[in-house]
């Protein structure tokens, strides 16, 4: 399960995000083949290899980029969302500093399907080092000719709210406005960045394209399940052994990934609850890890991949106090332009807390659920489904810890 | 202690609002990169937050000049965005992570330690303008919990000593 590192290969090297590194590995060389591939090829070879967005949605790329209007005579847009901030997930941050022109290559190749002929890179404000990181691979992918010639890249940098990495917030931030999410449709592929249509695509998944397009669909395909191929990175954190960045394929358990790759739990050595997939992801507890981490295993399993941030928690912690901070981050994060998301993020974030001080009222706990599930589906963006997904299942899978908190 | 509301605003304000040629240079080149020109007022604001220190109203109004929008319309993205600040703050921000795995790890302890060791609280500066102390949501470092991010760097692995250590480091 550990298989071949792909995304991960060069990490190792210290130089591994240099132009030279990257040329002595094979860099490139996806790009040269693509040149010689019509736009319509590429994608399908997308398509074909079952990638899924990687940034959180799960949608696949191949499918996305062929929704671009065939007959556009307009600019198309392609935008990569490095705005990385799901809770429990720092994969996108190695791979700006590690490995920035298999970006840059990722980008040539899905411009070329989509026709377009400027992409945005957007980075989240915090990432000072990532920025530089990749805005260095960028100025040496123009010396050396890789771009400049029919695409142009342009690095943009975040100014810090976590709702600018939902798609539509990400084009409003990145047209210089506040980042409210939009009703979708129209999607972006159809009206995006500057009213043209746009392909936003995760760092990840965008690294992806390049070994796609020189090893084939059917290769990538074969390392996952029916219905996504490849690998993807795993961010371990929380109490575990070996917190890290873990490469592996999709149809990895989550069992696997916690014992055998990140080394095991740490506290008192018992597992109690694992978040899957950062934490707008539905909880697990201790003994519902024998999943696969693809996108249906997860989904039938009642939560999301998400983003594959894995965050693992021993016997010892208390699950209402982990609600709590969870509850205190969409309080701080809705962008309030919805009522249902905007009032109970804050209410809810209020009860969890008097709960955890011990000041809880008997139905708090019904009022939550009530309250969450009511608001659930009826927002301009899925944030609010995100908070949703950890309120209602912290509560129903651990309701006994939290009543034991509440005074008779 | 100095809260958010700065008190020395008037002395900073001082310094006229107004880039340099250079800048005004950069700031053209910025708007080219874009096929509309406004999308680059989140890194012209950077700009102006580095060389004026923060981003007061008159500096929005400023920015909102070249840019042929109303200072209402930079105000709001402003306040929008947790990274631009609109009151003087110390030579030094640090920022304290205190989403999920850093607290699993000890982030409450961390943000302890800090107020009791610079004397203020979360959201404050110290007297001497040294230090602005916050309390931040997921780095996107949890691997490294507890961590902090102090300026543009990213301090991984925290206890008291090294934080002790790091603070020794701030001028
Ligand atoms: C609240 C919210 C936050 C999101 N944050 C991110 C993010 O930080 N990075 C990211 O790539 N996608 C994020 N997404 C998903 C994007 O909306 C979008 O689906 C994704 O960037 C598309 O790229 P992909 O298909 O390659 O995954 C977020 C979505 C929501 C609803
Ligand atoms: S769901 Fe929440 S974050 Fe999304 S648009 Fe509505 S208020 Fe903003
Ligand atoms: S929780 Fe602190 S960096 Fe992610």
């Amino acid at each position: 399960m550990t298989a071949e590192k792909i995304l991960t290969r060069n990490f190792a090297r210290a130089d591994s995000h240099t132009l030279k590194a990257y040329l002595e590995t094979g860099g490139y060389t996806a790009w040269q083949k693509a040149q010689t591939l019509p736009p319509a090829e590429i994608t399908e070879e997308v398509k074909q290899s079952n990638l899924r967005g990687l940034g959180g949605a799960g949608f696949p790329t191949g499918t996305k980029w062929s929704f671009i209007p065939k007959s556009h005579g307009g600019p198309v847009y392609l935008v990569i969302n490095a705005d990385e901030g799901e809770p429990g997930t720092f994969k996108d941050r190695y791979l700006l500093e590690r490995d920035p022109h298999a970006v840059i290559e990722g980008m040539l190749i899905a411009a070329r399907a989509i026709r377009s002929a400027t992409g945005f890179v957007y980075v989240r404000g915090e990432y000072v080092e990532p920025y530089r990181r990749f805005a260095t691979a960028v100025s040496e992918a123009y010396d050396a000719g890789y771009l400049g010639k029919g695409f142009d890249v342009v690095v943009h940098r975040g100014a810090g709210a976590y709702i600018c990495g939902e798609e539509t917030g990400l084009i409003s931030s990145l047209e210089g406005k506040k980042g409210w999410p939009k009703l979708k449709p129209p999607f972006p592929a159809i009206k995006g960045a500057f009213g043209a249509p746009t392909i936003v695509n995760n760092v990840e998944t965008i690294c992806h394209v390049p070994h796609i397009i020189a090893r084939g669909a059917a290769w990538f395909a074969a390392l996952g399940t029916k219905t996504q191929g490849g690998t993807r990175m795993y961010s371990v954190s929380g109490r575990v052994t070996r917190p890290g960045v873990y490469e592996a394929s999709v149809a990895i358990t989550l069992r696997q990934l916690v014992y055998d790759l990140a080394g095991g739990v740490t506290g008192n050595g018992r597992l109690k609850a694992v978040v899957p997939g950062g934490s707008s992801a539905a909880i697990l507890r201790g003994d519902e890890i024998d999943v696969t981490m693809d996108v249906d295993g997860l989904r039938n399993a009642g939560t999301m991949a998400g983003s594959a941030g894995v965050i693992v928690m021993d016997e010892t912690v208390s699950i209402p106090e982990a609600l709590m901070v969870v509850a205190r981050f969409y309080a701080h994060e809705s962008c309030g332009q919805c009522t249902p998301c905007r009032e109970s993020t804050g209410w809810i974030y209020k009860m969890v807390r008097r709960i955890v001080e011990g000041r809880g009222r008997k139905d708090d706990l019904d009022t939550i659920l009530d309250v969450a599930r009511r608001g659930a589906g009826t927002t301009i963006c899925a944030f609010y489904d995100g908070a949703v997904g950890p309120y209602v299942s912290y509560i129903e899978k651990f309701r006994a810890e939290f009543e034991a908190l509440i005074p008779r | 202690m100095r809260g958010q509301d700065g008190t020395d605003a008037a002395t900073r304000a001082s310094t006229p609002v107004a880039f340099s040629v250079e800048q005004l240079a950069e700031v053209h080149r910025l708007q080219g990169l874009y096929p509309d020109r406004r999308a680059a007022l989140l890194p012209v604001l950077h700009l102006a937050q580095e060389t004026f220190g923060y981003v007061s109203l008159e500096v929005e109004a400023y920015v909102a000049a070249l840019f042929d929008l109303t200072p209402a319309h930079v105000h709001e993205v402003v306040t929008f965005y947790t990274l631009f600040f609109r009151a003087p703050k110390g030579r030094h921000i640090v920022a304290v992570c205190h989403n999920l795995s850093c607290h699993l790890a000890g982030a409450p302890m961390i943000v302890a330690h800090l107020r009791r060791r610079l004397g203020i609280d979360v959201g404050e500066t110290t007297d001497d303008g040294r230090v602005t102390l916050q309390s931040v949501e997921c780095l996107c470092a949890c691997e490294h919990a507890p961590m902090m991010q102090v300026d543009d760097r990213y301090e991984f692995g925290l206890t008291p000593e090294k934080v002790d250590r790091i603070l020794e480091g701030l001028r």
